[in-house]
């Protein structure tokens, strides 16, 4: 027990300290986490899309429809399970079990916080790429076992696409690998934070490394070089959009065109081990350029700290870390006014009685995770989760911000960007990344 | 089932008919519809594909047909005024237009002016609807899911004009034979003028969510190419054959109703493509407005319904009249014996000629192009298959 | 592809019922046009003092169409319309001139007409259009059951589903159609359901049962 709690002052991730327990305690809060941002995307996304498109979005079910992926889920879960006569049964059933494995065996090395991921590999990023585009395997499995003439040609569609955008990608990502390497990086990384897998000669690929390097630069990747880490940044944006087979590059699942492409005989909780996987692989991908140009866990203006104050039990510190320290709890204090703002707003009707007491219920509940979030201890070990699901949020918003704006593009200009542009551009960046690094 | 002699599938009938172009080791026939999100209402294409390359259409409809043509022989010419509101479900007025002009001419009577303006304005109102339809469904089709939304909430305008004048918001069965059934509700004049001056900002809105959209334009440009002499050649008519350079529209050509009236452009495309013919159906919205416009101002007072008898027995003969429905020349045949009931009724209809393009518009495209050429045509499943 | 007019030639039971009472009651109409001095004998209110009458049609264009074709030829003119009778055995002729040397570039509607009482029981409506002139003309010819009509498709292509639309509902073969198939009813079908002796509520019941698996459709 003793050991057991003394993990929590260690600085190191739990797979680095060998703690299997804590690794175990790790993966179950990042796969529930995971899943409920999930659920939450669901709705966020049916919401902020009906408000562009001029519309309510879910309204029934709880207030303003906050109960309706569960309604969702429950629904999906007590659906009737249908495989096709002629499909593969095996292969069929594999397929969404091998995607959404790939979209969660990613988030191994997806470093919340410094010490706040399961592990930290040496070749993280590269770990990280590598099941990712596992994701592919399962779609061209569904589409190949399903049998039907639309999920084969969504699977053609996705596999192409993918391994198109994973070299633009992966070029932009090696550019950003370069700069961990160059000025005022690299002597620093071993001796201020010795973490185990970055390497303080040449760069890392270690997650927890690059965005240590980040911090040991003073500088977040994507303005690093400027304009060069901004444009390998939006190179990978637009590539990570393609990866996760979303608008305007939804062409595998192209609803007009190929119904619903590779997982259109699947229904149920198969269709929803589908999204599922879907959604989780954006919340990776995203956390990729997060963690590769955005700095990962680290706040806005982390190398400023202000003047030392001292606020007597409870802040020894910066001032300007301690205003950056209540930002969780005042984001959470804010949903929670926004919440009893919704409650006075609300009908009076008796109708309308259970959602009224239901959202209050639940603004209560958000301002009390502020006042927890409030306490030091708390406090301390929340910060750069905050700071790295913000981030990531910023993603999320933007994945659905193209979903109401963009059509979708054709096959073939999808090619043709990834081969004439992206890649070009991709490769472009990193020799002038290496350039730039070594001259300067 | 399957062992009868009478049942015929077309996809192995397609797949029968050997075309030495078409290699069978590569081709893959795909089914497209009938109950396809994109195929609007119930069309079936089967496709055979190299990849996602079309080599060849064929398309099988007829999955709608209520047999109106035969129904027409065995109602009354007013019992049948109701029908054709079903065909272009969403241009029905204009359906009424065509069928109550056409059953006026053969009676050689004509509806009084104010019956006329007021046919104008709704058919126009009509076009306008069917326009916001066509453009919401078809931007979906091409992936952009937002416009579609946006029209429908000002289509929603148009059909509560429609509801209050006659009571039904689709298949409005708003015209009579000889004029017009209803008078003006009282502010039917400020509902249209207001809905004017609400319109017209929003076709910017939708021309600024479409218009210069860099994948909008990639998607529709050069994509589903039809040339002023094919279009000529195929019969295709309306704003696919003005998208092709042709300045041909029947409200102009042969003025009918109190077209002569009004000051309005045709809006013409030059490549024939699919982005000059959402840029004229745009445009269409606009010279609309511009008629609506002219037409409450100028509208006269009078009588709305001509003297004709109560029971409508035409002289024997034969007549045929078309007007310019949104989708194109819609055409009505009608063959009088002299009785109650008409002899024949033919029913021109611009959506199942114009269907017949889709072939020479996507051979050669991918399926994607497929979906945008067929939401380009503008099909209404009700007319084609009747 | 079955015989589909063979099929069709035992005139299917009319059904008593009360949409069809109507439609069998209903005079065999004289031919819409052919006796152009027949003044339409309706004594039903007039709604003008003289009922409109076809009027020989006369212009440049239709000398022109005289001196080639001669009598097989007769045009018309009604209610400011106007069409041309042609013998079935020069209509080709016709509209092929139609199309070259009078520039009728569209052919707007292809359709017919059953007459059952007539012993050429079918009409046969070309409706063109042409685009130089703004003019329409209607080309008429009148067929025996037996009879085919020459096709327009190599004319104008739009006359393809067209005459297919014909071939389904009359059952009237168009000569020189490439692809000749029912478009609107299923392949199988029996019965051209636009001809008179086809009644308004009457189905191919064996197809009915045999593809729907119900037993009827009514």
């Amino acid at each position: 027990m003793q050991s057991f709690l003394e993990y929590l002052k260690s600085n190191v991730t739990p797979g680095q300290a060998g703690d299997p327990l804590w690794a175990l305690i790790y993966i179950l809060i990042i796969f529930g986490g995971v899943s409920l941002v999930v659920m939450s995307m669901n709705w966020l996304e049916r919401k902020a899309l009906a408000h562009m498109q001029v519309r309510l979005g879910p309204m029934r079910v709880g207030p303003h429809g906050l109960l309706q992926p569960i309604a969702d889920a429950i629904k999906l879960f007590i659906k009737e399970d249908i495989i096709p006569e002629g499909a593969d049964k095996l292969v069929f059933w594999l397929a969404p079990v091998v995607i959404v494995i790939a979209a969660f065996t990613v988030y191994i090395v997806v470093p919340f916080g410094p010490t706040h991921a399961v592990t930290d590999m040496n070749i993280g990023l590269l770990f990280m790429l590598g099941v990712a585009s596992l994701a592919t395997l399962g779609v061209i499995m569904a589409g190949w076992a399903s049998n039907s003439h639309y999920p084969l040609l969504g699977s053609l569609r996705s596999s192409a696409q993918m391994v198109s955008y994973e070299i633009a990608m992966g070029m932009a990502v090696v550019s950003a690998v370069l700069m961990t390497s160059f000025a005022g990086g690299s002597g620093f990384l071993g001796e201020i934070y010795g973490t185990g897998g970055a390497n303080p000669a040449g760069g890392t690929l270690s997650m927890i490394g690059i965005v240590r390097a980040q911090e040991a630069q003073h500088i977040w990747f994507v303005f690093k070089f400027f304009p060069l880490g901004l444009i390998a940044f939006f190179v990978f944006a637009v590539a990570m959009v393609a990866e996760t087979n979303r608008t305007p590059f939804d062409l595998p699942e192209a609803e007009s065109e190929l119904t619903a492409g590779f997982h259109t005989e699947y229904s149920g909780l198969r269709w929803s081990l589908f999204m599922l996987g879907e959604y989780a692989a954006m919340v990776a991908v995203s956390s990729i350029a997060v963690t590769l140009w955005l700095g990962g866990w680290l706040r806005p203006f982390s190398s400023w700290h202000g003047p030392v104050i001292t606020l007597d039990s409870y802040w020894q510190g910066g001032a300007v870390d301690f205003v950056f320290s209540l930002f969780p709890a005042l984001l959470f204090f804010f949903l929670a006014l926004v919440g009893f703002l919704g409650v006075v707003r609300m009908p009076k009707h008796p109708l309308f009685r259970v959602q009224t007491w239901g959202l209050a219920a639940f603004a209560l509940v958000l301002g009390g995770i502020g006042v927890v979030l409030l306490a030091p201890p708390v406090r301390d070990r929340v910060q750069d989760i905050f700071w790295f699901t913000a981030k990531v949020a910023v993603f999320m918003y933007l994945y659905i911000w193209y979903r109401g704006t963009f059509p979708r593009y054709r096959f073939d200009q999808l090619m043709r960007l990834g081969w004439k542009f992206m890649i070009p551009t991709g490769i472009a960046v990193l020799i002038a990344t290496a350039l730039v690094g070594v001259l300067a | 089932m399957s062992e009868s002699t009478t049942r015929t599938d077309p996809i192995l009938a397609f797949e029968e008919k050997k075309d030495p172009t078409f290699l069978d080791a590569t081709e893959l026939v795909l089914n497209m519809g009938p109950q396809h999100p994109s195929t609007h209402g119930v069309l079936r294409v089967i496709l055979k594909l190299d990849g996602e390359k079309v080599l060849g259409t064929e398309c099988v409809i007829g999955y709608l047909h209520r047999g109106v043509e035969k129904i027409a022989e065995h109602r009354t010419y007013a019992m049948f005024n109701p029908y054709v509101d079903r065909m272009d479900y969403v241009a029905a007025v204009s359906n009424g237009l065509g069928y109550c002009e056409a059953v006026e001419k053969l009676l050689n009577v004509e509806a009084p002016p104010r019956a006329q303006y007021i046919r104008v304005i709704l058919t126009e109102l009509n076009r306008i609807a069917s326009h916001q339809l066509w453009l919401g469904t078809h931007a979906l089709d091409i992936g952009a899911m937002t416009p579609l939304f946006y029209t429908f909430r000002d289509r929603e305008e148009v059909l509560k004009i429609f509801e209050r004048y006659c009571g039904a918001r689709l298949t409005t069965h708003s015209f009579r034979i000889g004029g017009c059934q209803y008078e003006t509700y009282e502010g039917f004049e400020q509902d249209v003028k207001k809905f004017c001056d609400f319109f017209e900002p929003k076709i910017d809105e939708y021309e600024q969510l479409l218009t210069t959209n860099r994948i909008w334009v990639q998607r529709t440009k050069g994509v589903g190419i039809l040339s002023g002499p094919d279009c000529k050649a195929l019969g295709v008519t309306g704003p696919v054959l003005r998208a092709s350079g042709v300045k041909w529209d029947l409200r102009k050509a042969q003025p009918y109703a109190a077209y002569k009236d009004f000051e309005f452009e045709i809006p013409t495309g030059q490549n024939g493509d699919t982005y000059d013919r959402y840029l004229v159906r745009v445009a269409e919205m606009r010279q609309s407005l511009r008629i609506i416009r002219q037409a409450v101002e100028g509208i006269p007072e009078g009588a709305i319904m001509a003297k004709i008898p109560k029971v409508l027995k035409p002289p024997v003969g034969e007549i045929y009249h078309s007007i310019e429905a949104p989708k194109g020349e819609l055409g009505y045949f009608v063959v009088s014996d002299g009785s109650t009931q008409p002899y024949r009724v033919r029913v021109r209809p611009p959506s199942f000629v114009n269907l017949q393009a889709l072939n020479k518009m996507v051979i050669g495209g991918l399926v994607a192009d497929v979906v945008a050429v067929i939401g380009t045509l503008d099909i209404v499943l009700g007319e084609v298959d009747r | 592809m079955a015989d589909e007019t063979k099929g069709s030639d035992q005139p299917a039971p009319p059904k008593p019922s009360e949409g069809a009472a109507a439609a069998s009651e209903k005079p065999a109409a004289p031919p819409a046009a052919t006796p152009p001095a027949a003044k339409p004998a309706v004594p039903a209110p007039p709604p003008k003092p003289a009922g409109p009458v076809p009027l020989p049609w006369e212009s440049e264009m239709v000398t022109r169409l005289r001196q080639r074709f001669g009598s097989g030829l007769q045009p018309f003119t009604y209610l400011g319309q106007n069409y041309v009778i042609a013998d079935p055995s020069i209509v080709a002729q016709v509209l092929q001139e139609l199309r070259d040397e009078e520039q009728f570039d569209y052919c707007v509607d292809v359709t017919a007409v059953h007459y059952p009482k007539r012993e050429k029981q079918f009409d046969v409506v070309w409706v063109l259009y042409s685009f130089p002139r703004n003019q329409r003309v209607r080309v008429k010819t009148m067929i025996a059951e037996a009879e085919s009509a020459p096709s327009a498709t190599a004319l104008w292509e739009s006359a393809n589903w067209l005459e297919r639309e014909v071939f389904d509902m009359f059952g009237l073969r168009f000569d020189g159609h490439p692809d000749l198939r029912r478009i609107l009813l299923p392949d199988g079908w029996k019965g051209h359901p636009l001809r008179k002796d086809y009644g308004i509520i009457q189905q191919d019941q064996e197809w009915v049962q045999i593809n729907l698996g119900i037993e009827s459709g009514q």
